[in-house]
């Protein structure tokens, strides 16, 4: 530190001279502007920021000045400083930018790529079919309740106002079994009798399951097929709640504009008994009726057998083909595509129906 | 039910503007199912025409002999026509079908040249128009009826309507004219002439013949009268040919087409026997073990001891209410006839005709109910009919053996209709419906109402309520929701189903249904041992196919099935999933008690009848073949292998609510799997089911894809989801240690883990293989197994001394456990 006490070097002190620094500052400006990118701009770092730059050289000199003088060409050398890192800054600030701009161009990928690596499954229509209709009763207040497919001939038949002569027991229509007193339930209605059988009224129940007819397949008809049976007993039972339980049910299902019509039917199980059908407005051939299901007031002799009190109870019950209904509701023109296990079938459904 | 417009309106008078439209509603909310409504008028197409014969040529030297006529069918020039038939003169007026017409059947009619002449349109038969059986000639009108050139529809009755219904089992009385048009009149508000309220004389002391009836269950009522003398070759005359014809009845002869009219009049079918081949006196009775009889169709058949017969000195001559025999049929040179009409049992024919498949339109009426009333009447417009067309002589005298039992009156609280109906009714409307469909109502409260005799259908309160809500309309009945009550919706059980079925179809698994019905040679095919439990399946006694008579023990049988149908049109790579019962006999060897309708079984028999009814537990099945992963343009696709189906059980258990620590998997030899390559899936120590790749045998043996995987699992035996209760979470770090084991190949992955798991203690929140390396450098049956251990105490951060501390622990209880070393140490 020999030229501390040094009075006066002029060239050393020319560096702190305002055209000095107004040179350096514009120096510096110019080059980091014509930095075209940031590791060009990291590199002119040193010449105009680092130790050996001439500005850094110029704060050296400031010592050697005379006291009255520092204050003043300190004050310059700042001013200097800021302009040239504040120049940096901005350069640097506008390369980051630029670059980041210019990564997100060349990360670019083709986002139509296929990328099916994990196959969707699906479930059957038919099970969430049945789930909805399942979920429209339970939000009624029903339980959804089941029975055995390999049914108890009473409880199929019998129970259910069935006499033995009635042509429905012959083997044309229902599937026996080497096991004495036991169907292929024909029905889901053998799932009232064992309600009512093992609960007291008030019972609002809804059983959806697989039946058993003995047909041949074809595009409309199946050996097994599907069914929702419901039943309602309690104090006061009428046929009007057993509109108004259908009509709310279609427009469920079908919207609000569906409602049900009726027919007079005759059914062993129930009496009065009606057939009937849905106005169903989305039909891919047009709005129309389409015959639906059966329905009417439980027959006291069922009530009988299964031991409630008919003078104190009444009920009705109504059934409707699921397969059917997922056929109308949903287009489905050939009964075999709901048999055969074709997965393309399934797959067009998705997780929903 | 197939009849005519024409003849509904003989009894009822319906509006005279009626649109096919209004018959179709008033039918269909009277409770008949429509089968078809055809307009007669439109059976014939094109311009059909009386025609005038000027000319008759003979043509000679063909086959038969064939006439060339010239008709004026009203245009100018007189239209040449060659025809067959010969029934007809110069002059007759005839019906014509013109060029560019069709007859039904399709029959399209053009000009062409036959027989060497030109022929523009036909003369036509009654059997050519549809109308009867008669192709004997054609149709020849009155003369001075038409003039030619004038549409012949109206002419020859082709301008009716024809109307087919289906008839509910219940309603026999509506399988008569007698009885539809009575349900008419109450949709139209119309006038009704009931053809049974005729004078008909009654039973007389003395008899026409000799009749003993020895069952009066099987037949409560038998009536008979005699007609001599009657020419037989009568013709049947037009109206009644057609009127046959409409209904689909073929035509046979004179006394024959009246018992078939009076049937669809009246709703009675009756019998026409050949007094002079009667030997003897006739006896009803039940028939003699052995007894035979050839009916009427030719078939020699041995009757039962519930069939009743009717009987001569020869034994049996007609199968009663269902057909008659040969011996005393009305025949073409029949001059003397007894005409029968009787009432019988309707659950003794109901059987009959099952047992001997004779479906006929008598068994049909009796099955479902005939009027016991009826039967005097019937006979009275047979001898009527016969006589005007067929001459002969009347015995005055009547058989009339009445054993009827009058069934006594419905006790009906006039309220009751309203309960049930959900539309308050006062007693007058009541008893104006019931009054209507024909019951006599006295009394107030309760109201005693006897049914009219046609319905015997009517026995409870409750059917009276259904005629109040028939007649008053069922679409206006009010729709009101029931009171709501409290449910709890779904099941456990089915809440399961669901989310196993969503949790697979999520992973991949693509839902299927199929038949339970199984081959019985599929239990060798998928190598079963002798005494394995799911060879002992229920057979249906007439299944659909003979082949595949057994209901499954399994869902892989029937879902391989379907995998093989998916391969078969043309995919390759599958996931299948079905859940659905299998049935398991065995449960009990004691029958279903007899069980009656008049009350409520007891808890006993209905316990002992359920215990019978085979185990139908639900199963969840999986097969897989191809590629599990696809290939595409990320790289290769990944095969499904045995850990595949393993996964597919995992994912299943855990669907159902069941923690990982809960389930065991081990190495099992169980069919159809391959011994090596099969799993156990136990849990809290109970095996549920097997997962794996199929043994090679049985890809062979049902020619499957190899390596197709399957894994089968128990749904309904997963012990219930219990509730799952919180774990505290901590921010403390976790220390990760990994640790590389050398031991046995043959020491299951599974227990490895669970012997770290157990060494390691509380501090173990994790453990993980990462790696399983096999070289000969391990020595011989050796391999290494590399696990990541992570550590975390809920409620401080772990020094390295209590974490390694604690991977010493772990690692020494599976080095006491297995020998295992730890690697590098």
């Amino acid at each position: 530190m020999s030229y501390r006490n040094d009075p006066y070097d002029p060239k050393q002190a020319a560096l702190l001279s305002p055209d000095s620094l107004g040179e350096a500052v514009s120096a510096a400006q110019q080059a980091f502007g014509a930095a075209s990118d940031l590791d060009a701009l990291g590199a002119l770092k040193p010449a105009h920021l680092g130790d050996r730059s001439p500005i850094s050289l110029a704060r050296r000199e400031i010592g050697s000045l005379p006291p009255a003088a520092k204050s003043d060409a300190g004050k310059r050398v700042n001013e200097a400083r800021q302009a040239v890192q504040g120049a940096f800054d901005a350069r640097f600030a506008e390369l980051e930018l630029e670059r980041a701009d210019r990564v997100l161009v060349e990360e670019r990928v083709d986002v139509t790529l296929p990328w099916d690596r994990r196959p969707r499954g699906a479930r059957h229509p038919l099970t969430t079919l049945q789930e909805h209709m399942g979920d429209l009763f339970a939000g009624m207040g029903y339980d959804v309740v089941e029975g055995p497919e390999l049914e108890l001939e009473w409880a199929n038949f019998d129970a259910l106002n069935i006499g033995p002569d009635n042509p429905v027991r012959g083997s044309m229509d229902t599937f026996y079994v080497d096991l004495p007193g036991l169907v292929m339930r024909t029905h889901t209605s053998p799932g009232q009798v064992r309600t009512m059988l093992t609960r007291q009224p008030p019972i609002y129940v809804v059983c959806p399951g697989r039946v058993y007819r003995s047909d041949e397949l074809d595009a409309t008809h199946s050996p097994v097929f599907h069914q929702i049976e419901g039943l309602v007993v309690d104090e006061g039972i009428t046929m009007a709640h057993l509109r108004g339980t259908l009509d709310h049910f279609a427009k469920a299902m079908f919207g609000p504009d569906a409602r049900t019509r009726w027919r007079p039917h005759y059914f062993p199980f129930t009496e009065p008994s009606a057939e009937f059908d849905v106005w169903f407005a989305q039909h891919r051939d047009g709005p129309r009726w389409v015959e639906w299901g059966g329905c009417g007031m439980v027959n006291p002799r069922v009530l009988v057998a299964c031991g409630i009190d008919p003078d104190r109870y009444s009920g009705f019950a109504f059934g409707m083909g699921v397969d059917r209904t997922l056929m109308f509701r949903n287009g489905v023109g050939d009964m075999r595509d709901l048999v055969e296990g074709d997965t393309r079938f399934t797959v067009n459904f998705g997780m929903e129906v | 039910m197939k009849t005519s417009l024409s003849w509904l309106r003989d009894y009822v008078e319906l509006p005279s503007a009626l649109s096919v439209d209004e018959l179709d509603d008033a039918l269909t909310n009277l409770g008949m199912e429509v089968e078809s409504i055809v307009d007669q008028g439109a059976t014939v197409q094109g311009e059909l025409v009386v025609g005038k014969v000027l000319t008759i040529e003979e043509l000679t030297g063909f086959k038969k002999p064939i006439r060339f006529c010239t008709v004026d069918v009203g245009k100018g020039a007189p239209q040449e026509i060659v025809c067959g038939a010969r029934n007809f003169a110069v002059d007759d007026l005839v019906v014509v079908i013109l060029p560019g017409g069709e007859l039904p059947g399709g029959f399209k009619i053009g000009a062409r040249k036959t027989y060497g002449r030109n022929s523009n349109g036909m003369i036509c038969s009654a059997a050519e128009l549809g109308l009867s059986g008669d192709h004997s000639g054609i149709i020849v009108l009155p003369a001075g009826s038409a003039t030619p050139g004038v549409d012949a529809r109206p002419a020859v009755g082709l301008d009716d309507v024809v109307v087919d219904v289906e008839i509910t089992p219940d309603r026999g009385y509506e399988m008569s004219l007698r009885g539809l048009a009575r349900e008419l009149s109450y949709a139209f508000d119309a006038a009704y002439t009931d053809p049974a309220e005729i004078d008909a004389p009654s039973g007389t002391t003395d008899v026409p013949f000799v009749v003993s009836v020895e069952d009066t269950v099987g037949c409560d009522r038998f009536t008979a009268r005699v007609v001599r003398g009657i020419d037989p070759s009568a013709p049947s005359p037009d109206w009644m040919q057609r009127r046959l014809v409409a209904a689909g009845i073929r035509t046979i002869s004179l006394p024959v087409d009246i018992t078939n009219y009076l049937m669809l009049e009246l709703g009675q079918p009756m019998h026409v026997f050949d007094l002079n081949r009667i030997a003897g006196s006739l006896v009803v009775r039940r028939s003699r073990p052995g007894e035979k009889l050839t009916t009427l169709d030719g078939v020699a058949r041995v009757l039962d001891a519930e069939d009743m017969v009717i009987c001569d000195d020869t034994g049996p001559i007609s199968l009663a209410a269902v057909m008659g025999g040969e011996t005393s049929e009305w025949q073409a040179d029949t001059v003397d006839v007894l005409l029968e009409a009787a009432h019988w049992d309707p659950v003794m024919v109901g059987r009959t005709a099952r047992r001997h498949k004779l479906f006929s339109e008598a068994a049909k009426r009796w099955e479902r109910g005939v009027d016991p009333s009826l039967t005097l009447a019937a006979l009275e417009r047979a001898v009527q009919i016969l006589t005007t067309h067929a001459g002969g002589t009347v015995d005055e005298r009547v058989l009339d053996i009445d054993h009827r039992v009058h069934p006594g009156p419905i006790l009906l609280d006039p309220a009751l209709p309203g309960q049930r109906i959900g539309i308050p009714y006062p007693a007058s409307a009541v008893v104006e419906s019931l009054t209507r469909i024909g019951c006599t109502v006295t009394g107030t409260e309760p109201l005693e109402v006897t049914p009219p005799a046609w319905r015997p259908d009517l026995v409870a309160p409750i059917d009276l309520v259904e005629e109040v809500a028939r007649l008053g309309g069922y679409n206006n009945i009010p729709s009101v929701l029931p009171p709501a009550r409290g449910g709890s919706g779904i099941t456990a059980a089915q809440r399961r189903r669901r989310s196993v079925g969503r949790a697979l179809a999520e992973n991949g698994y693509i839902e299927v249904w199929t038949y339970p019905f199984v081959a019985p040679g599929l239990a060798d095919a998928l190598g079963y041992p002798e005494d394995d439990q799911r060879r002992s399946a229920v057979r249906l006694t007439n299944p659909l196919s003979e082949e595949e008579p057994l209901l499954r023990t399994s869902l892989l049988a029937p879902l391989l099935g379907t995998l093989k149908r998916n391969l078969s049109r043309g995919r390759r790579d599958l996931a299948l999933y079905e859940i659905g019962t299998v049935f398991l006999p065995g449960r009990s060897d004691t029958p279903p008690p007899a069980m009656g309708v008049d009350r409520r079984p007891n808890d006993a028999d209905w316990a002992t009848a359920n215990l019978f009814v085979p185990a139908q537990p639900w199963h969840l099945a999986v097969v897989l073949t191809g590629d599990i992963a696809p290939s595409g343009w990320w790289g290769p696709g990944r095969a499904a292998i045995w850990a595949d189906a393993l996964e597919a059980a995992r994912i299943t258990l855990s669907a159902a609510g069941i923690a990982d620590s809960r389930v065991t998997v081990a190495a099992a030899s169980h069919a159809p799997w391959h011994p090596g390559r099969c799993a156990s899936i136990a849990v809290d120590g109970q095996i549920l089911g097997y997962a794996g790749e199929l043994h090679p045998a049985v890809v062979s043996a049902l020619d499957l894809p190899k390596r197709t995987c399957a894994m089968e699992l128990d749904l309904t035996a997963i012990p219930a989801a219990p509730v799952v209760q919180g774990i505290r979470i901590t921010s403390f770090p976790p220390a990760l240690i990994d640790v590389a084991l050398e031991l046995d190949r043959s020491v299951p992955a599974a227990e490895v883990e669970a012997a770290l798991a157990e060494g390691a203690g509380e501090l173990l929140e994790s453990v993980a293989l990462f790696d399983v390396y096999e070289s000969d450098q391990l020595g011989e049956g050796k391999r290494s197994l590399a696990y990541k251990l992570t550590f975390r105490a809920p409620d401080r951060t772990l020094t390295s001394e209590e974490a390694l501390a604690a991977r010493d622990a772990a690692v020494a209880a599976a080095a006491a456990r297995f020998g295992a070393t730890l690697r590098g140490a």
